[in-house]
């Protein structure tokens, strides 16, 4: 029976691609037969997690928590030098210039990314606006998002600030960036459950060696990454943390 | 143990105050009326032993602290220590995490130059195989309604 591998619902269409080469990839150089899930939701994924229908995941850091300190799985490896920071932003002709003027009732238009939410939360919180004082308006993308904020159903994006940087000039020339987090520390992760036959450490020398030929080069490419560095314990465990502290 | 703030380091005009830390040192501190704003979009982060002694800070806490980060490590986190803040709000913290539990609250903190920058700070204990092994401090930018109602209040809590 093939292993369950899945990917944090948040991925970038034009990655989609790069997955499943990265999967076939995988099987090649593990032998393992693997099976690539890419759930539509990430309550979908949480289930699948809770049932232990997932092996290896590349999580989103807000799932970190439960995958590490509730479902046994280990941390192996991170994108090199990519972080998951948000965007705050508003129609380009709104006259609010900053966070601080905006208003209890205000509308905010968010996707489902979980993390992408917690820290646009936090950006909201110097003008004192919070879950219980503001409208949420959840769409399935960014560019909807954007949408939103265009035609005046929204008052506010949260984007994640790689996928509004991908945004068309066309778009983003009618938006207006109040502030964009500088974090640095929050990022998803490959790690691998109980059940996943490799050890861990020759799993990330997997990884981290990656890139080192032609073929391999260009599946990172297709994923959008640069490569892959490994992730130790202490700095999941801060990761972890930190978004907990996050959420209070 | 602390060295007293220096006057070559401060800029402008300063008072200056004694106050009594945690550890059971004392130490000199200057300082102003000069208010640093706190930046938009950035987490300050350090991390501490059991002590209270740092042992991480990020780039965000060299910057805003005015202190180089040879100065900082090692240092108590009472280096920040602003004489507005309440000994109490300090008890409390330490009461609170050594329960193993988060602390939260706004903090009025101290520059090597006299300056400051209010924060919301939230402090929590790192529990690494059941046991407290270490704390982080996390800040982020605090609402000034919440400063405001802090600046009132605090001048009550000495």
């Amino acid at each position: 029976m093939a292993y369950q591998f899945t990917v944090s619902p948040d991925f970038s269409p034009d990655h989609i691609s790069g997955w499943y080469i990265f999967n076939t990839w995988l099987q090649k150089q593990t032998s393992t037969a693997i099976h690539l899930e890419m759930y539509d939701s990430f309550l979908a994924q949480r289930e699948a997690i809770r049932q232990g229908r997932v092996d290896l995941i590349y999580a989103n850091p807000f799932d970190a928590a439960t995958l590490v300190r509730e479902q046994g799985f280990l941390p192996v490896a991170r994108a090199v030098g990519s972080s998951d920071e948000a965007v705050l932003a508003v129609s380009a002709g709104n006259v609010l210039s900053r966070v601080e003027a905006l208003l209890p009732g205000t509308k905010i238009a968010v996707t489902e990314d979980p993390d992408i939410r917690l820290i646009g939360m936090l950006l909201l919180e110097p003008a004192d606006l919070h879950a219980d004082n503001i409208e949420v308006i959840v769409n399935n993308t960014y560019v909807l998002v954007a949408k939103q904020v265009l035609q005046g159903r929204a008052d506010v994006g949260v984007f994640l600030a790689d996928a509004y940087d991908g945004l068309s000039s066309i778009i983003k020339s009618q938006l207006k960036v109040l502030v964009r987090s500088q974090i640095n520390v929050i990022h998803h992760a490959l790690m691998m459950g109980p059940q996943w036959p490799l050890q861990r450490e020759a799993m990330a020398s997997l990884l981290v060696q990656m890139g080192g030929d032609e073929k391999s080069m260009k599946i990172l490419t297709s994923l959008g990454f640069l490569g892959w560095q490994k992730i130790d314990d202490e700095e999941m465990e801060f990761m972890i943390d930190l978004m907990d502290v996050l959420n209070t | 143990m602390l060295s007293d703030m220096s006057p070559a380091d401060i800029v402008g005009e300063f008072k200056q105050k004694t106050l009594d830390l945690y550890g059971g040192f004392r130490r000199l501190v200057l300082y102003t009326e000069v208010e640093w704003p706190y930046p938009d979009g950035k987490l300050i982060v350090s991390t501490t032993d059991k002590n209270g002694n740092i042992t991480h800070v990020n780039q965000s806490f060299v910057d805003m602290s005015g202190y180089a980060e040879d100065e900082l490590l090692g240092s108590p986190h009472s280096i920040l220590r602003h004489p507005d803040m309440p000994p109490a709000a300090f008890k409390d913290l330490w009461d609170t995490v050594n329960r193993g539990e988060y602390w939260q609250g706004f903090v009025k903190n101290l520059r090597k130059d006299g300056g400051y920058y209010w924060v919301k700070a939230t402090v929590i204990p790192n529990i690494r195989k059941g046991r407290v092994v270490s704390y982080t401090s996390v800040r982020r930018k605090p609402s000034r309604t919440k400063v405001a109602e802090c600046i009132e209040r605090y001048p009550t809590l000495f």
